[in-house]
């Protein structure tokens, strides 16, 4: 699972009203290189939440020098672009677990897949 | 006839493959979107015609189109046509010279092809037709191997085998500009894939529903009933992102009994990764889950530029979604998933067609961002269908509805719609348009009839196989 995904799911256990973001309990992360593409980075940046995804990268110790805050003209700025690209599509989780923040339930991560299906009595 | 001025009042001829014939035009309409221009098609326009000429468009214009289309066959800057050879000859001389020189000086070299369609010439017939164009003030050289300019000249003798008129109904000449994608359909054959299942999209269906949904390069495309990724092989080539997910663990994590004759089981590295990495586009890979389409797994943000899917209707794949024992009306229907331990084994229950749809559309309808495009495939019982029944939703527009017939009783359609507004309050209704048209709502509704007509006798044998079968 890399941390684009990450950025996107949320929990839908029943009754959850803050499902956002997921934890991740992490056994096993890799660093798969991914060839650098300035234009797509740009174009998800403004679909992120910012804050998730530095959260996400600092859980799994890949944060590096990754800001806090979004930049300004991101767009023109390639240094800053190659880190936003190497924690989005690079970084990924092989094994672990994805946990709903509020009811404590967890989703596993295996082969890098995560499984986010309930069980009957929770949807 | 007009008389051409200058460049920007070219004509271009193109010749479309004479299959898939209701996808052509949506393919051409939505390709040349991606360029911002309108689709001007000339006089005495034939969407049935192999042959269409097309107003208003650049070089540029005409490249990129055929960079994409798995439809046309081949592109011509139009140079000159006619009913007659001699009306193409009056046609060819009106052609203004300055456009033409540039390609016949004498230090060029060209090839003049004959193509004619629903008939078949003698080769000194072919020979014949170039001699007659001797009136063409061609100074090169010819070169068969290596031309610099390739011309052609194209007879069509109309779309009906039967009855092959004797002189073509219409003639064109044209500068060759490119040919389209057609190769695709070979080179992406589900037959040398590397992953796949009983349900995996044709190659070409999966690219002209790429075609169809406008992606493009660096966008993010989600399938959520990806099976064994088809269209996202096809979504990536063009240079999109790709996700998706499924229900089936087994699918997802390419496990269990293989499709193919002569394997039985899946090998090790079989997945959607894998697939892309075949045909080069693993960068394009962004993720695939285990999850069930009908649950809100994604934060509610318009995410994704296209959803493209091909959704099961329990003809050939089992359609299910995560439930309780309690929903379900008749418990000898719900699918067990298989167990392994890592994951979960909730209990499947029926996924009513009407439902899969509604879901699609509403999901759709939030997580398109505006201008993007659903591209998905609508069963269809053939003797009872009309326009109303395919599903319409307030935030989306349909644009397209393209039928590829599978038997004399049932079809299905290739639905495109675009996301036009925003979802408010209000609009969380797909509506499937009026209730006397649903006939999705019973699971099996369509099922049954699907079958029934295919073969009365064993109906009820086929519905026990098929809804544990996959």
């Amino acid at each position: 699972m890399k941390l684009l995904t990450h950025n996107m799911l949320t929990s839908h256990v029943k009754g959850v009203t803050k499902g956002y973001p997921l934890l991740i309990k992490a056994t096993e992360v890799k660093v798969n290189e991914v060839e650098f593409n300035p234009q797509f980075v740009s174009r998800m940046i403004p679909k992120l939440e910012w804050g998730a995804l530095v959260h996400a990268a600092e859980e799994l110790g890949h944060r590096q020098d990754l800001p806090g805050e979004l930049v300004q003209d991101f767009e023109k700025n390639e240094d800053f672009l190659k880190k936003v690209h190497r924690v989005l599509l690079e970084v990924e989780v092989i094994e672990g677990c994805l946990q709903c923040p509020e009811s404590g339930r967890e989703f596993p991560i295996s082969k890098g897949i995560p499984n986010m299906l309930l069980n009957e009595d929770e949807v | 006839m007009a008389a051409f001025s200058s460049r920007s009042c070219l004509q271009y001829l193109l010749h479309l493959a004479q299959d898939n014939l209701d996808f052509r035009l949506p393919e051409i309409k939505a390709l040349l979107a991606l360029r911002g221009k309108p689709f001007r098609p000339c006089e005495n326009f034939r969407e049935k015609s192999p042959f269409w000429c097309l107003d208003g468009l650049s070089e540029e214009d005409v490249r990129s189109i055929m960079a994409r289309s798995v439809c046309a066959k081949s592109a011509f800057e139009l140079w000159g046509h006619g009913q007659t050879h001699s009306e193409l000859r009056t046609s060819l001389l009106n052609f203004p010279s300055d456009i033409m020189s540039p390609f016949m000086h004498k230090d060029s070299t060209y090839r003049i092809n004959v193509y004619t369609f629903n008939k078949t010439l003698l080769f000194t017939d072919r020979i014949k037709r170039i001699d007659a164009l001797e009136y063409l003030p061609f100074e090169g050289t010819v070169s068969l191997k290596n031309p610099q300019h390739i011309f052609c000249l194209l007879e069509d003798y109309g779309t009906d085998p039967n009855n092959i008129p004797e002189h073509p109904i219409y003639i064109y000449f044209g500068r060759w500009i490119a040919d389209g994608q057609r190769d695709l359909i070979r080179s992406h054959s589900v037959k040398n894939r590397h992953f796949i299942g009983n349900t995996s999209m044709d190659a070409g269906l999966s690219f002209i529903m790429a075609n169809h949904a406008r992606v493009k390069q660096d966008d993010l495309v989600f399938d959520p009933f990806v099976g064994t990724g088809s269209l996202l092989v096809a979504c990536s080539h063009f240079g999109a992102y790709v996700c998706g997910t499924d229900i089936d663990y087994n699918t997802i994590h390419g496990k269990g009994r293989s499709s193919r004759k002569n394997q039985k089981w899946r090998g090790p590295d079989e997945n959607i990764r894998a697939n892309l990495r075949q045909y080069g586009t693993q960068k394009m890979y962004v993720d695939v889950m285990v999850s069930d389409a009908s649950k809100p797994v994604w934060r509610d943000a318009a995410l994704f530029d296209a959803i493209i899917t091909d959704p099961p209707y329990g003809i050939r794949e089992a359609t299910r979604r995560t439930g309780s024992h309690k929903d379900i009306a008749k418990p000898a229907e719900g699918v067990l998933l298989h167990s392994f331990e890592e994951s979960h084994v909730p209990v499947s229950q029926a996924y009513h067609l009407s439902d899969i749809f509604t879901d699609l559309l509403n999901f759709s309808a939030h997580h398109l961002v505006m201008g993007g495009r659903l591209v998905y495939w609508l069963p269809v019982y053939r003797p009872e269908y009309c326009e109303e029944m395919v599903p319409l939703h307030p935030c989306l527009q349909l644009i397209s509805n393209c039928e590829q017939t599978l038997s004399s009783h049932t079809s299905r359609r290739l639905i495109t719609m675009e996301k036009i507004k925003e979802p408010e309050e209000f609009d969380c209704l797909a509506h499937l348009s009026d209730p006397r048209f649903s006939a999705y709502q019973g699971h099996n509704a369509f099922r049954e009839k699907y079958f029934c007509g295919l073969n009365k006798k064993s109906t009820k044998e086929n519905n026990k196989s098929d809804v544990s079968g996959d």
